[in-house]
C-alpha cells in the first residue's frame, strides 16, 4: 500500500491579517478621556496648591495648609457623617422597596404593569427642579422641610429608576430552567429565590445598589432644597464653600474628599461585580 | 417498583391551544419510554406536566398509585434533566449535586459519599471542585444527569437532553445513559424529536402528533409496522405515494400495483430498502441521481408526474441518471383515513 507523504500544510503559517487602525475611534477615546480626566486633574492639583497665580502653568507653591484648615472644621465632619448616613439609609430603603417590586415586574403579569413600569421614568423625563419645588411645597405642609427624613424621601425618588429598571433586567435574565431545576430537587419557591434567583441576579443588583449609593451621596438639588437650612450634606457644604469663599482650595479639597467614597465603591465594583454586570443591567 | 400512569390527560393553553389531547400511558417499572414527535406535538408539555411544571387541564397522573396531579414539583418523586442542562453556574459541581441532598437534611458525610458515588457513576470522579462553566457540553450534561440521579427519583424525566450536543457526543452519551438507566433499573420518560435516539434507547416509543398518540410500540414494531401514514413518514425514510385503487389495483403516474382493498384513494408506503429496481427501457420511473455510500447505494427516482422516490440498492454502479427502471416492491403497506388497510 502506498504511504501518504507527510503533510506540510500544518506547518505553513497563515497569511497575516492586518487589522486597520481605527483613527476615528482613537480620536474619540482620547477626547472623551480628556473631557473626564482634565477637570479632575485641575481640581486635584488645586487641592494641594497654596499659591498658583496667572500666568504660571503649574502652581508656585504646593502644600497641605488648606487640607489642615478644612479637616479641622467640625461642619465638614458633620456633613460627611450625615452624607454617609443618608446614602446608607436611602439605599437600604430603596432596596427594600424596589427589589420586590422589580421581581414582580420581571416575573408577574398584572393589569397596568407596563404603565407602572414606565412611570418610573417620569421623574427623569421632566426638568427636575420644577418637580422638586412642587414636592417642597407639599413637604412644607407636612413639616418635612429641613429634616433628615424629608431628605431621605426626596433622595429615595431619585434612586427609583436605577433600583427598579436594573434589577428587573437582572431578574429577567435569570434562566427559568435553573429555577425549575431547583424546584425539581426539592426547593420551595422561597428557597429557589434565595439560593438560585438572587445569587444569579446578585452581581447586577449589586451594581444597581452601588449606583444608588453613589448617586445619593452626590445628590445636591433635593438635599439643598428640602434639607436647608438644618441638613447640610457634603455636596451642599461644598457648594456653599465655593459660593461664599473666594479661596478655590476649600472647594477643591472637599471635592477631592468626595471622590473617596465613589473611588472605593468603584474599586469594590470592579473586584466583586465585574464590568459585565453594569452592561447586563442596562440590557447589554 | 415505580410505575407511572397517565390517564386521559389534556392541556389547553390560553388561546386556546390544545397542547396535549386526552393522552394516556402506563410506563412499567424500569422501563424507558420515548416520547417522539415533531416540534409542537405536545411531548415536552406532557413531560413538564409529569415533572409538575405545568398543571393538566384535565386527567390524572399517578406514581405507584399515588396521585401526583396537583403536587408541586418539589414534592414529586421525579427527577428532570433539562435540554439546556440548567446547572447553577454560581455553584461548583459538588454544590450542584449536594443542593437537593442538603434540602433533605442529610448529614454532611453522607452527602459527600453520595455525591462522590454519583460522580463516579457518570464518569466524572474528581470533578466536584470544578466550576460548571469549566466543563464541556458533554460533561455539563453528565452533571445534570447526576444531579437528578443522586436523589434516587422514582421516575427520571429527560427533556431532549442531548439536543445541544454534537452528533458524535450525542451517540456516546445516549449509550451511557441507557447503560446507567438499565443498571439502576429506573423508570424513565424521555422526550426527543430524533428518531435515531428513540430507536436506539427506548423500550417503547410513543409517537405523538398534535398532542395525540399516533402509535405506542417497541422500536422495531414502530419501524416495521407503522400504524398510520404519519408514523410511516416520521420514522426512518419512507416512500409515501398517494394514488387511487380501482378493482384491487393501485395506480399513480404509470405505477400499477395489486392491492386487494376496496376502491378509493389510498397512500402507499414502501421503505427504500424494500424497493427493488429493474432496468427496463419502458420502465415507469426514471433515475434522477445515484449516491454511492460505500456500503450501499441510494437511487433517487422520479415517477412520470415528478413524484420523487428513493430506493436502496446493493450495487449502485448498475444504475445511472436518466435510466428507465421498473419498481418491484418486496414489502409495502397501504393507508386510508389515517389507518392501515393493507400490508404485504
Amino acid at each position: 500500500m502506498e504511504r501518504l507523504a507527510p503533510t506540510t500544510i500544518a506547518t505553513r503559517r497563515p497569511p497575516l491579517v492586518r487589522i486597520p487602525t481605527d483613527w476615528t475611534g482613537i480620536v474619540f477615546a482620547v477626547l472623551l478621556s480628556a473631557a473626564v480626566i482634565v477637570p479632575l486633574l485641575v481640581v486635584g492639583v488645586w487641592a494641594f496648591t497654596e499659591v498658583w497665580r496667572y500666568p504660571n502653568v503649574i502652581p508656585q507653591q504646593f502644600g497641605l495648609r488648606f487640607w489642615n484648615q478644612t479637616l479641622t472644621r467640625a461642619d465638614v465632619w458633620a456633613a460627611l457623617t450625615l452624607s454617609l448616613q443618608l446614602s446608607t439609609v436611602v439605599t437600604l430603603l430603596s432596596a427594600a422597596i424596589c427589589l420586590p417590586a422589580a421581581y414582580a415586574f420581571a416575573r408577574l403579569s398584572f393589569p397596568g404593569r407596563n404603565v407602572l413600569f414606565f412611570s418610573f421614568l417620569a421623574g427623569h423625563a421632566f426638568p427636575k427642579f420644577g418637580l422638586l419645588i412642587a414636592i417642597a411645597a407639599i413637604f412644607l405642609q407636612l413639616n418635612l422641610i429641613g429634616t433628615f427624613w424629608g431628605v431621605v424621601l426626596i433622595q429615595l425618588v431619585g434612586t427609583l429608576l436605577f433600583m427598579i429598571w436594573i434589577p428587573v433586567a437582572a431578574f429577567q435574565s435569570v434562566d427559568r430552567r435553573m429555577e425549575e431545576a431547583a424546584r425539581d430537587v426539592g426547593a420551595g419557591p422561597f428557597r429557589v429565590f434565595w439560593s438560585i434567583t438572587l445569587p444569579q441576579a446578585g452581581p447586577t443588583i449589586a451594581a444597581a445598589v452601588l449606583l444608588s449609593f453613589v448617586g445619593t451621596f452626590y445628590e445636591t438639588e433635593g438635599a439643598w432644597l428640602i434639607g436647608a437650612p438644618g441638613i447640610r450634606t457634603m455636596p451642599v457644604l461644598m457648594i456653599s464653600f465655593i459660593n461664599n469663599q473666594m479661596v478655590i482650595q476649600y472647594g477643591a479639597v472637599l471635592s477631592v474628599m468626595l471622590w473617596v467614597p465613589s473611588f472605593i465603591a468603584l474599586m469594590f465594583a470592579r473586584r466583586v461585580i465585574g464590568g459585565g454586570a453594569f452592561a447586563r443591567g442596562f440590557g447589554g | 417498583m415505580s410505575v407511572l400512569k397517565i390517564t386521559d390527560v389534556s392541556k389547553i393553553f390560553a388561546g386556546p391551544t390544545v397542547a396535549v389531547d386526552n393522552f394516556s400511558l402506563e410506563v412499567a417499572n424500569g422501563e424507558l419510554v420515548c416520547l417522539l414527535g415533531p416540534s409542537g406535538s405536545g411531548k415536552s408539555t406532557l413531560l413538564r406536566m409529569v415533572g409538575g411544571f405545568e398543571r393538566p387541564t384535565s386527567g390524572q397522573m399517578t406514581i405507584d398509585g399515588d396521585d401526583i396531579t396537583q403536587l408541586p414539583p418539589e414534592r414529586r418523586p421525579t427527577g428532570m434533566v433539562f435540554q439546556s442542562h440548567a446547572l447553577w453556574t454560581h455553584m461548583n459541581v459538588f454544590k450542584n449535586l449536594a443542593f437537593g441532598l442538603k434540602l433533605r437534611g442529610l448529614p454532611q458525610d453522607q452527602i459527600r459519599h453520595k455525591v462522590e458515588d454519583v460522580l463516579e457513576l457518570v464518569g466524572l470522579a474528581g470533578y466536584g471542585a470544578r466550576g460548571v462553566n469549566q466543563l464541556s457540553g458533554g460533561q455539563q450534561q453528565r452533571v445534570a444527569l447526576a444531579r437528578s440521579l443522586v436523589l434516587e427519583p422514582k421516575i427520571l424525566l429527560l427533556d431532549e437532553p442531548f439536543a445541544s450536543l454534537d452528533q458524535h457526543l450525542r451517540e456516546r452519551l445516549r449509550e451511557e445513559v441507557r447503560d446507567i438507566q438499565q443498571r439502576l433499573k429506573i423508570t424513565t420518560l424521555f422526550v426527543t424529536h430524533g428518531q435515531d435516539e428513540a430507536l436506539a434507547m427506548a423500550d417503547r416509543i410513543v409517537v405523538m402528533r398534535d398532542g395525540r398518540t399516533e402509535q405506542i410500540d417497541r422500536p422495531d414494531v414502530v419501524y416495521r409496522d407503522p400504524q398510520t401514514p404519519f408514523v410511516a413518514g416520521f420514522i426512518g425514510t419512507m416512500n409515501l405515494i398517494d394514488g387511487e385503487v380501482t378493482k384491487g389495483r393501485f395506480t399513480r403516474a404509470g405505477l400499477a400495483l395489486d392491492i386487494p382493498i376496496p376502491d378509493g384513494p389510498a397512500t402507499l408506503a414502501i421503505r427504500p430498502e424494500a424497493l427493488d429496481l429493474e432496468a427496463s427501457g419502458t420502465g415507469v420511473a426514471q433515475v434522477h441521481r445515484v449516491t454511492d455510500y460505500g456500503t450501499h447505494g441510494l437511487v433517487d427516482l422520479d415517477l412520470g408526474d415528478g413524484t420523487r422516490l428513493k430506493a436502496m440498492v446493493a450495487h449502485p454502479d448498475l444504475f445511472s441518471a436518466g435510466q428507465k427502471v421498473n419498481l418491484k416492491p418486496q414489502a409495502m403497506a397501504a393507508y386510508r383515513d389515517n389507518a392501515r388497510v393493507y400490508r404485504s
